[in-house]
């Protein structure tokens, strides 16, 4: 087994609240695997989306090393971390985070923007991403015409369609009915099984965590236990 | 054109307020060019004047007149090339309202004058009639007069009834010059006067003085002043355009006020402006943060807002740019002969768009400044 994708180090973050600093994350150390797909668990307030955060490099730790990729991202500048969001995370969020002023196809083809792609190129790349997420009719649908589960799958084609090493999401389950989750988790076991894709998925559904491989449990800001690998 | 895409969707995703804001920058623009144009318009008289020809008036004030003996002696200074007089007559014609300037004036006053152009056998006609006026063709349009019309005026300065007979029509040589007046001879006044008011005859109002060069202007109008200093009615020489501006002075804070409330209008449409703007990339904060976290620099996210700014001020003042000339035409039409010369500039026109252009960047410049300033994972809890 080669090095983990995600080296986390005695990683802490705190927030100021006035006079008061607010501990939210103390001396996390975990290493996530190539190709894993890890949910992050815990009640409200228990740092999973400050965690989330801090890996895929958009917010700042305090203290400690966090290495994605073998890239100490705590050392990098503004700039130089938001390229590298850019080439090697996707982003799941919530509440799908589209564009609402651009077509499906629009919404795909925006991370490639950062990319030296022609535009015929950038199209057809954005064109078959949806069409791996089974919205190839509905290229020129603007996200207030879509459903949460079809609005929530642009954003996953939105998050894969630059073939990025690490997916992040957080809640991406946590808008959707039943069976638009179910079918949202099986796109994301998809990509995690069939492209190798590495995920980690902060929930604080149990249905939603039992799609993942290993599920990490945070409280208060810290790790409970090991991850547990699953089925 | 992805970008611009973007931008042209995002300026109208609240169509009414956008549409609102645009009819605001459209009327701003627009006033913006009237007042300017009102302002252009009342130094246009004298931005018309020349600078190549003096006017010598009484030192004292312009309602003195000066003795008609002083033309040989200006006429005699070095670098006078030729002396006319006029005297500002001030008679109505049938009614107050229907004002326009009439001068009493030399036989070789149109030759200091050759922006006024007379057919030759009219102006024969004129020098030959006593009673033979020549009217402007501003002025005979406004009033349908032509040749061979008898023009009564009723006089105010000088009183009484006086009766012209219309010897010719002069047109400007361009379409800057002013031609709402009437000419007559100085020679029917003064007989005139000889015989009703003795004391007031062979007197003229002012002297206009051909030089030899513009670059003498300033040595010849004190040789001339220096002639008749120490006598009864000293004089005061400049050249014709600081007269005229002289004139326009007396109206300046008038003048001063109009040109303020012009830019006025423009800070009002500024504060609206960027109003629309804060409230836009407020509600948007999300997607900046968004757009940060999928790796975007703030470059982008300025590019966003100061497009869709500027893209709003260039409709709203392309449109107010676009009916500005109409609306001169308009209020030319109302305003009538306050204003001969009403034309939009193209200074007035470069003004406006420059206006525009500044409101669309002053007004982006704060929703820029905070969305590229916030942090993604603040920006990202702004959804509801």
């Amino acid at each position: 087994m080669g090095a983990p994708l995600v080296e986390i180090h005695h990683l802490s973050k705190a927030y100021r609240r006035g006079e008061q600093i607010v501990p939210v994350l103390t001396d996390i150390t975990l290493d996530i695997a190539r190709s894993d797909f890890t949910a992050l668990m815990g009640p409200s307030g228990s740092g999973k989306s400050t965690l989330l955060n801090l890996i895929a490099g958009i917010d700042k730790p305090d203290g400690g090393t966090l290495k994605v990729g073998g890239i100490d991202i705590t050392r990098l500048s503004e700039s130089a971390l938001a390229d590298w969001r850019a080439a090697h995370v996707g982003f799941i969020f919530q509440f799908y985070n589209l564009m609402p002023v651009l077509t499906a196809l629009e919404n795909v083809e925006l991370p490639l923007l950062l990319t030296g792609l022609s535009r015929a190129q950038r199209r057809e790349r954005a064109a078959l991403t949806l069409d791996m997420v089974n919205l190839s009719d509905r290229l020129e649908h603007y996200p207030n015409e879509l459903s949460g589960g079809q609005q929530q799958r642009v954003a996953i084609a939105r998050a894969i369609v630059s073939d990025p090493m690490l997916i992040v999401a957080d809640e991406p389950t946590g808008d959707l009915d039943r069976q638009s989750a179910a079918d949202v988790l099986a796109l994301m076991q998809r990509l995690n099984r069939e492209l190798g894709k590495t995920i980690i998925m902060v929930t604080h559904d149990a249905n939603a965590a039992r799609a993942a491989r290993a599920v990490v449990h945070l409280e208060k800001g810290e790790l409970i236990g090991e991850p547990q690998p699953q089925g | 054109m992805y970008v611009l895409r973007m931008v042209l969707r995002n300026a109208f995703r609240h169509r009414l307020r956008t549409l609102l804001t645009i009819a605001g920058l459209t009327v701003a623009v627009l006033a913006f060019g009237l007042l300017q144009t009102v302002v252009g318009a009342w130094f246009a008289g004298a931005e018309a004047a020349s600078n190549a020809r003096l006017v010598t008036r009484n030192s004292i004030s312009l309602v003195f007149p000066l003795p008609l003996s002083y033309q040989a002696r200006i006429r005699s200074v070095e670098g006078v090339t030729e002396v006319a007089y006029s005297n500002w007559f001030g008679a109505v014609y049938k009614e107050p309202k229907n004002f326009f300037a009439q001068f009493a004036v030399s036989p070789n006053y149109l030759d200091l004058y050759p922006e006024f152009v007379v057919p030759p056998e009219q102006r024969l006609a004129w020098l030959r009639d006593r009673k033979g006026a020549l009217v402007g063709r501003q002025l005979a349009d406004e009033f349908g007069f032509e040749v061979g019309d008898l023009l009564p005026l009723q006089g105010t300065i000088y009183p009484g009834t006086w009766e012209f007979v219309v010897r010719g029509i002069f047109e400007g040589a361009d379409e800057t010059k002013v031609t709402r007046q009437m000419l007559f001879h100085w020679d029917y006044l003064n007989e005139t006067l000889r015989k009703t008011t003795a004391r007031r005859a062979d007197q003229v109002g002012v002297y206009v003085v051909g030089i030899d060069s513009p670059d003498n202007a300033a040595a010849i109008s004190q040789r001339i002043d220096a002639v008749v200093a120490n006598s009864l009615a000293e004089t005061l020489t400049e050249t014709e355009q600081a007269f005229q501006l002289g004139f326009v002075a007396m109206s300046d804070q008038i003048i001063g006020a109009i040109r303020i409330v012009s830019y006025v209008v423009i800070a009002i449409i500024l504060a609206v402006m960027a109003n629309t703007m804060a409230m836009s990339a407020r509600e948007r904060t999300a997607e900046y943060a968004t757009l940060k976290a999928l790796g975007f620099g703030p470059g982008f996210i300025v590019a966003l807002i100061l497009g869709e700014s500027l893209a709003i001020c260039a409709i709203g003042g392309g449109l107010g740019l676009a009916l500005t000339t109409p609306a001169a035409e308009m209020f030319k039409a109302v305003v009538g002969n306050i204003f001969p010369i009403f034309q939009v500039s193209s200074t007035t026109v470069v003004l406006q768009a420059a206006a525009a252009l500044t409101v669309g960047v002053l007004a982006a410049i704060v929703p820029t400044l905070q969305a590229a300033r916030v942090r993604i994972v603040d920006g990202l809890r702004a959804i509801g």
